[in-house]
């Protein structure tokens, strides 16, 4: 240990802190190496900026003259549908809602042109969607009906909340069949017409900390253009995949859930997306500060595109069957060439995740750390490392005997 | 209303020896400006033409090429990219077949060349962002 990051956050707050991207690490690391850079650099800043479902925001509407029991109720906004499971005017809207009288796939492919994460980025754009409700009325919360104008300044509560981001390496999609197919990896050509990838590579947060040795629950974050914290794992976080020697997963392992006020978040870091013939979602920045604690961490770091493997993935047959086989291995330095071959072909590739915002928020973030205005949290507790023996259960079904 | 729009006309071998053109002057009352053309008797001729008229005469004119056999397609201009939307991703890049959208390998920016864009509208709807907006 040559830091704590209580030593770190009093260089932070006196303006001294030494604070580098995790793209630029990779050149100081190669040139002075990780001794004398892990005393040297307090902080490496990472960012990444790619579709991610599992993402939603909560919010308190505040109690209408008479009360609503929206509870039990039904909830749009801007005709998408909210989640209304819970107490009178808490409602959680997600980022893949669509409005029920969208076409869906009913034409194939379906253009879904607005849903959950298009309210969210016009929320935090600070523009007034049309909030609607039906309720059931009781003795307390006489009122069945409301329609009224509504922004985010209006609520009490608005938080993002999102169970899974930041996915620790990612499948590369490609199609071996002879149609074209729409995905959540974009669309996709036939006979190997083109492979998606969707990572911010050498910029990922959990790719430069590979074993979760700074990154835990409490940990401060750039989230959507403001404040977040890391809440929880992240669903489907599973630190037990196969990993190269240089601890780097390579195959979709950790996640991390993040959470925020989202009040103080900005449009262009929460951007609602569209995949045609697949669904809306939500396209999400993020960005983690690591503290620079030792060599080794120093280490994890400097980690390049190069050294990161990703599986090749049929999106025709092997993944809708839940088939374990892959085309192959390629590293994130190959996809970013803009060609690689497979099966002998050469194929075009293409990120969904956008490498140039994720430079952006590396660098955003490393500004606040200078600037002394983004102090460095203690986790409160870690994530579930290798140790855990986490197993990625599929769902086994049981037959429901009528 | 009157309205001025470039298009690229596409005419089948078997249509190449009729006058068209003059057709869509004379009978339709159509202003036009001949940018590129390239006419082979029996193979497909080519037309880029800017046509100005008043809108009920425009639709018209289109109605009649469209009936005769001729295809038409809008020319790049018609298609923007709208900035501010653009989130710089890459879903569009192996969609575009004519490399009107393409990654610079240093900076990593998605970049749009609307003089190579043909307006087949390919990038639209995978875009999803939906930054490419189509003006017809």
């Amino acid at each position: 240990m040559v830091k704590t990051i209580q030593e770190i956050n009093e260089r932070i707050s006196k303006g001294q802190a030494v604070v580098v991207t995790a793209e630029e690490v990779i050149e100081l690391v190669e040139k002075k190496g990780v001794e004398q850079d892990a005393k040297e650099i307090d902080v490496v800043t990472t960012g990444t900026f790619g579709p991610m479902c599992s993402s939603g925001a909560y919010f308190n509407l505040g109690h209408s003259k008479p009360r609503i029991k929206i509870g039990g109720g039904r909830a749009y906004f801007n005709d998408v549908p909210a989640y209304t499971g819970v107490a009178a005017v808490d409602i959680f809207l997600g980022a893949t809602a669509i409005p029920d009288d969208d076409p869906r796939n009913r034409v194939h492919p379906g253009p879904f042109n607005y849903g959950g994460g298009h309210v969210i980025e016009e929320l935090v754009a600070g523009k007034d969607v049309r909030l609607t409700v039906t309720a059931y009325g009781t003795d307390c919360y006489p009122r069945k009906r409301i329609e009224t104008w509504i922004k985010l300044e209006d609520m009490n509560e608005a938080v993002l909340f999102n169970f899974r981001n930041a996915y620790q390496n990612y499948n590369v999609g490609v199609n071996l069949s002879d149609r074209t197919i729409y995905t959540y990896m974009g669309v996709l050509k036939p006979n190997l017409g083109n492979a998606n990838y969707s990572t911010a590579g050498q910029l990922s947060p959990l790719f430069n900390d590979p074993y979760y040795k700074t990154i835990g629950i409490g940990t401060k974050i750039f989230l959507g253009g403001g404040i977040g914290y890391v809440a929880w794992h992240g669903t489907q976080h599973n630190p037990s995949v196969l990993r190269s020697d240089n601890g780097v997963p390579r195959r979709g392992a950790g996640t991390l859930a993040v959470i925020g006020d989202l009040k103080q978040m900005r449009p262009e870091w929460l951007v609602g997306v569209s995949m045609v013939g697949y669904g809306c979602t939500i396209t999400v920045g993020i960005g983690v500060p690591i503290p620079i604690l030792s060599p080794e961490n120093l280490r994890y770091t400097a980690v390049k595109d190069e050294d990161i493997l990703a599986p090749i993935v049929d999106y025709a047959e092997a993944y809708p069957q839940r088939s374990p086989d892959i085309l192959g291995e390629v590293s994130y330095g190959e996809l970013k060439s803009g060609r690689i071959v497979i099966q002998g072909k050469e194929v075009s590739t293409a990120s969904l995740s956008s490498y140039p915002k994720a430079v952006e928020i590396a660098n955003t973030l490393k500004e606040w750390i200078q600037k002394g205005d983004f102090l460095l949290t203690e986790p409160v507790a870690p994530l579930p490392g290798v140790e855990a023996g986490i197993t990625f259960k599929p769902l086994k079904e049981r037959p429901v005997q009528e | 209303m009157t309205i001025s729009k470039r298009v690229v006309l596409r005419f089948p071998p078997r249509l190449v020896e009729q006058p068209i053109i003059y057709r869509l002057v004379k009978d339709h009352n159509l202003v036009l400006n001949i940018l590129k053309a390239s006419v082979t008797p029996k193979e497909e001729g080519l037309l880029v033409l800017e046509l100005s008229g008043a809108r009920k005469d425009y639709d018209k004119g289109i109605r009649y090429l469209t009936e005769t056999g001729v295809r038409i397609q809008s020319l790049g201009q018609d298609i923007t990219r709208n900035e501010a939307r653009c989130t710089h991703c890459g879903a569009c890049i192996a969609i575009c077949p004519t490399g009107a959208l393409a990654l610079d390998p240093v900076t990593r920016l998605v970049d749009f060349y609307p003089d190579k864009c043909t307006a087949c509208e390919l990038c639209v709807l995978p875009c999803p962002p939906r930054a490419m907006e189509v003006h017809f």
